[in-house]
């Protein structure tokens, strides 16, 4: 199982280098560069928000559970225990 | 929780790889490459916690119950990345931070059905477990419908602003977010089902000794 | 088996018919209910005294899906307030037929409600309402059977359950969007200046199909749902 796990984690690493390779296909949007500089809005506060929600949301949430795993197993494992 | 970590880890990178991609492209698309796959995951969330819920009524596994109330909650915690991620896109690339359209619609209408659904669980008080079967099931099936009503109802009209096809050929990067994407949900619906699946025996333990 | 079925659902039908008759007190309520909607949206949604665009069609739905709400919520209420479910639950009686005969005796109340509300509506927007009678008639009464259908079985479902007053609008509106959806459209189209009959007709076909599909699930799964 381990050594399964590893083997996911090295092969999806990998992934990046390829990607670096590869030339993204120039698409059918206008890049914003090429706007006009005062139609603009500017993108990081956006991406930032964006990126920054998911990240926040998600380590909150697996730590949540994380948490309420490891208290409702100790009780499970106190009662296990009473009941023996 | 080895599965856990492989699924981080898989996360981890994907974000360094995400962003020297994109360079030509403008920054603020790159809010897609989280966008989409949380939108794949809500609806996938959505259909396990139909299916399971399905299964709880029907075939009667009390295991099932388990499964149909993580998902739920996953398929609010996607649909919550999806709504937000999409907006913050949108003005950007549209100028505006919501349009009426058809898909835009219909995952909020979803999102509040499972946000229904998990308000059900928490405060319908003993019983809410059966109650959000039959809801999360509704829900389910009421997809197609919410689909097309929001479609036509958008259609019949003239729309206001125009949606932009998205690009479809953003290559590897994208299927590697979904990648991740898809290691994610599956670690965190085996995490919670089994923090659920724990709960009931605890409940079942006090109950046998409350008995006894 | 058939018979016996539907004479179940007729002696449920009976039985609700009997309570409401005596006091007819959900009927008169749920009626001025649903005329208090109509003016509170009026004063929204009337500028310069004109009202907007396809603004009588969407006030009609939200008073229907309003008073329908009232309706589901109340009829129950009277259930559990004698504990009368739990003795329908236990008779030897084909529990869908319980479903169906709940159904019945909450349409027949929001098709009475309806005859007060939609002539209010037709009179307050100068709205065509006697014109394609027949497709009107058809809109509400698909779009009502769709609603309640949903929603009997999520108020029969909530009967036991805590915070039942409010956790029924919160699973039903979303759910019932379709029906609302269609129905909206569906009349706006029919009272535009020059009717739209096939759109109309379109959202009829959805109704349709949205009634059919969800009564059957509906039928399906309130024996299990509705069992300790």
């Amino acid at each position: 199982m381990r050594l399964r796990s590893l083997v996911l984690c090295v092969c999806l690493s990998v992934l990046p280098f390829a990607a670096f390779a590869q030339q993204p296909p120039s698409g059918d949007f206008v890049p914003v560069d090429e706007t006009i500089p005062g139609e603009q809005i500017p993108a990081l506060p956006l991406i930032a928000t964006a990126y920054g929600f998911i990240w926040v949301a998600l380590l909150g949430y697996v730590w949540t559970i994380g948490r309420r795993l490891q208290k409702v197993e100790a009780e499970l494992a106190d009662l296990e225990s009473r009941g023996k | 929780m080895l599965a856990l970590a492989a699924g981080m880890f898989a996360l981890a990178p994907w974000m360094i790889n995400a962003a020297p991609n994109e360079a030509t492209m403008g920054l603020v698309y790159k809010i897609y490459f989280f966008h989409m796959p949380s939108a794949w995951m809500f609806m996938v969330a959505a259909i396990t916690s139909g299916v399971a819920s399905a299964r709880f009524l029907f075939l009667k596994r009390p295991s099932a119950d388990g499964w149909a109330l993580a998902a739920g909650e996953l398929a609010v915690l996607f649909g919550a990345f999806t709504l937000v991620t999409g907006p913050l896109w949108a003005r950007k690339a549209w100028g505006v931070w919501w349009v009426w359209d058809a898909r835009l619609t219909s995952s909020l209408m979803l999102f509040m059905i499972f946000v229904a659904y998990l308000l059900l669980r928490k405060y319908g008080g003993p019983g809410a477990d059966k109650l959000g079967a039959g809801m999360a099931l509704f829900g389910m099936a009421n997809v197609p419908f919410i689909y097309v009503s929001v479609n036509y109802w958008r259609t019949f009209h003239p729309l206001t602003s125009v949606v932009p096809t998205l690009p479809v050929e953003m290559g590897i990067p994208l299927w590697y977010c979904v990648t991740a994407f898809t290691l994610l949900f599956i670690v965190l619906l085996r995490m919670r089902t089994r923090l659920e699946h724990q709960r009931a025996r605890v409940e079942a333990l006090y109950l046998l000794e409350d008995e006894s | 088996m058939m018979r016996a079925f539907f004479r179940v659902a007729w002696i449920v039908v009976k039985k609700d018919l009997t309570v409401e008759v005596r006091s007819l007190e959900i009927l008169s309520t749920t009626i001025f209910f649903a005329v208090t909607v109509v003016l509170m949206f009026s004063f929204g949604l009337v500028v310069d005294g004109r009202p907007l665009n396809d603004v009588a069609a969407a006030i009609l739905w939200v008073a229907i899906a309003f008073s329908g709400t009232l309706a589901l919520g109340r009829t129950f209420e009277r259930e559990r307030h004698n504990d009368t479910l739990r003795a329908l639950l236990l008779a030897p009686a084909d529990r869908p037929a319980l479903y169906v005969g709940k159904l019945a005796g909450i349409l027949l109340l929001l098709a009475l409600v309806q005859v007060v509300l939609v002539p209010l509506v037709g009179l307050l927007f100068d709205a065509p309402i006697f014109e394609h009678g027949f497709h009107l008639l058809a809109l509400l009464a698909g779009g009502t059977l769709g609603f309640t259908a949903v929603g009997t079985l999520f108020a029969a479902m909530l009967v036991r359950a805590r915070s039942r007053d409010v956790l029924l609008p919160i699973m039903l509106y979303p759910m019932t969007v379709p029906v609302m959806i269609a129905g909206v459209r569906g009349t706006a189209a029919l009272f535009q200046p020059t009717p739209n009959l096939e759109v109309t007709q379109f959202w009829i076909a959805l109704l349709v199909f949205f009634d059919v599909v969800f009564v059957t699930l509906a039928l399906w799964t309130f024996d299990p749902v509705m069992t300790d």
